[in-house]
């Protein structure tokens, strides 16, 4: 059903956890299929310094996540925006049709917590 | 029957365990041994007058015996030899509904029957019939009480489930029959999971129609059966040459019947001791899943289950990260999340025992069998709190205090 390099992101998640004084998180969840996930970033010069997330969900969305967060550390944030939700998806090799809805969550969990930084940036000024 | 030596060194990817009976079954090498010569040598067809179609035919005869002895059906003539539950159920829903629309159109069925109950009661409701579905308790009993609401003059059929294969609770048969007949109703019974496990008398429990399949007692796949008491109103839903009383065309699966018949005669024998011996590898394996882990359930009923069903759930996790990380240790099991499920929805009969999605998410279903032994539950037991653990640290659902 996954392809290796999707059980290898599974079994072993890069970046695993939370950032407690995170520059910027986002959440996002898809209560259909049962995937839910937060990833945190730590902006440093305008690039992601840090990067780590969090999922509740099946392999697709454990491994999208472990993946993006590979894509996305020491780019900067203009670089990061434009990770797409098929860029995740080819980086791993290809994922079930089936599952495709939850990978690209990873995506979109990036993207909001650059956006929430921004918010904050823009706040403070 | 394997011995274990890897206990020690751990599990390798060779050795596997295998818990997911109620998804497909090893047929029984005795069973296999009694088809080979219907694959082989013996090919006659069945309505044929010559000694070749005669052998067949007895072979088939036999075969009915069986399984119509394993059910206690009054007479081998009410077995009817199908393609498997599917088409049984089909059969009893279509059949009985179409040949007893002059009686009434209302079909009832409860809310955690198998997807090929559920279909073609739908499918009717597209043809004039009307299907009301019974909703079930937290433990996934049928609520009586509805039933009886919704039972009316119109109602031809009502089909409620022996034991279900999701969460393993058996319902009350004898007393949904008592009053099903009380409204002049038909009963059937889909015991596909159920059947060869726990003993079924469909005279005793007053069953008008019940669905059995061969896999699910260690024989082929590709056959099963329907019961139908003598004096049930039944068309065809398959017509053709006319085999099986008219009621099923198409030539029989010589084989296949065949291994279903020896299935069924080596289940009747061998029942008792072997359903005792997988009660106590299940409470076993539920005990051992549930108490070293917080925040863990059972579901369906403590007792009144089938005897090879473990079904749990796990808060904060999800049910496929949970399969990915068995299969990685070399044990096959089941999930009612809706990320394993074609249609990305959770389980209908999660649900329909009250189970929020993200409860239903979290399920874990191991279906035991003849060659599970008392070591494999003690490995499965062993590795699970790990498999726990690393999943809820990766999940932003888990409270904090949980993993400090
Ligand atoms: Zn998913």
């Amino acid at each position: 059903m996954y392809s290796k390099k999707v059980m290898d992101h599974f079994r072993n998640p890069r970046n695993m956890g939370e950032i407690p004084d995170a520059d910027g998180v986002g959440t996002v969840g898809n209560p259909v299929c049962g995937d839910l996930m937060s990833v945190h970033i730590k902006v440093k010069d305008g690039r992601i310094n840090d990067i780590k997330f969090k999922t509740f969900g099946c392999g697709a969305a454990v491994a999208t996540s472990s993946m993006v967060t590979e894509l996305a550390k020491g780019k900067t944030l203009e670089e990061a925006e434009k990770i797409g939700r098929s860029d995740v998806a080819d980086s791993l090799g290809g994922l079930p049709k089936v599952k495709m809805h939850c990978s690209n969550l990873a995506a979109d969990a990036l993207h909001a917590a650059i956006e929430d930084y921004r918010k904050k940036k823009k706040a403070e000024r | 029957m394997w011995s274990w030596v890897s206990e020690c060194v751990g599990m390798s990817r060779t050795k596997r365990i295998y818990m997911d009976h109620a998804a497909g079954r090893p047929v029984d090498p005795r069973v296999l041994k009694a088809m080979l010569p219907y694959i082989k040598s013996v090919y006659g067809n069945p309505s044929s007058p010559h000694s070749f179609g005669q052998e067949t035919k007895q072979a088939i005869e036999v075969a009915r015996t069986k399984v119509a002895e394993l059910i206690n059906a009054e007479r081998e003539e009410s077995i009817i030899f199908t393609s498997g539950a599917t088409e049984s159920n089909n059969l009893a829903i279509k059949g009985v509904a179409y040949r007893n629309k002059d009686q009434g159109t209302h079909l009832i069925m409860s809310g955690v029957e198998h997807m090929s109950v559920l279909n073609p009661c739908k499918f009717l409701t597209t043809r004039g019939f009307k299907a009301t579905s019974i909703p079930v308790d937290q433990y996934g009993f049928v609520n009586l009480t509805n039933l009886e609401e919704e039972l009316t003059s119109e109602t031809t059929l009502v089909s409620i489930m022996y034991g279900n294969g999701e969460i393993g609770t058996i319902q009350p048969v004898k007393e949904i029959s008592q009053m099903v007949h009380g409204k002049n109703a038909y009963l059937h019974v889909d015991a596909t999971a159920a059947n060869g496990q726990v003993p079924i008398d469909v005279r005793e429990e007053g069953i008008d129609l019940l669905t059995t399949s061969s896999n699910d007692m260690y024989g082929p796949r590709g056959v099963g059966a329907l019961y139908v008491r003598k004096g049930v109103r039944l068309g065809p839903v398959t017509h053709g040459g006319g085999q099986e009383w008219g009621l099923r065309s198409g030539t029989e699966n010589l084989p296949g019947i065949v291994g279903f018949g020896k299935a069924a005669e080596i289940a009747a024998e061998e029942m008792p001791t072997e359903s005792k011996r997988l009660e106590k590898l299940r409470d076993r394996l539920i005990k051992g899943l549930l108490d070293p882990v917080p925040h863990s359930f059972l579901n369906g009923h403590p007792t009144k289950r089938l005897p090879n069903n473990v079904a749990v759930r796990y808060s904060f996790i999800e049910g496929e990260s949970i399969l990915l990380d068995l299969d990685a240790r070399g044990v096959a099991a089941s999930s009612g999340s809706a990320c394993t499920a074609k249609t990305l929805e959770p389980s209908h009969v999660l649900r329909g025992i009250g189970l929020k999605h993200e409860e239903a998410h979290g399920s874990v279903l191991f279906t035991l069998g003849k060659q599970n032994t008392e070591e494999e539950v003690s490995y499965v037991i062993r590795i699970m709190p790990e498999i726990v653990k690393r999943l809820r640290e990766m999940s932003p659902l888990t409270p904090k205090e949980l993993m400090e």
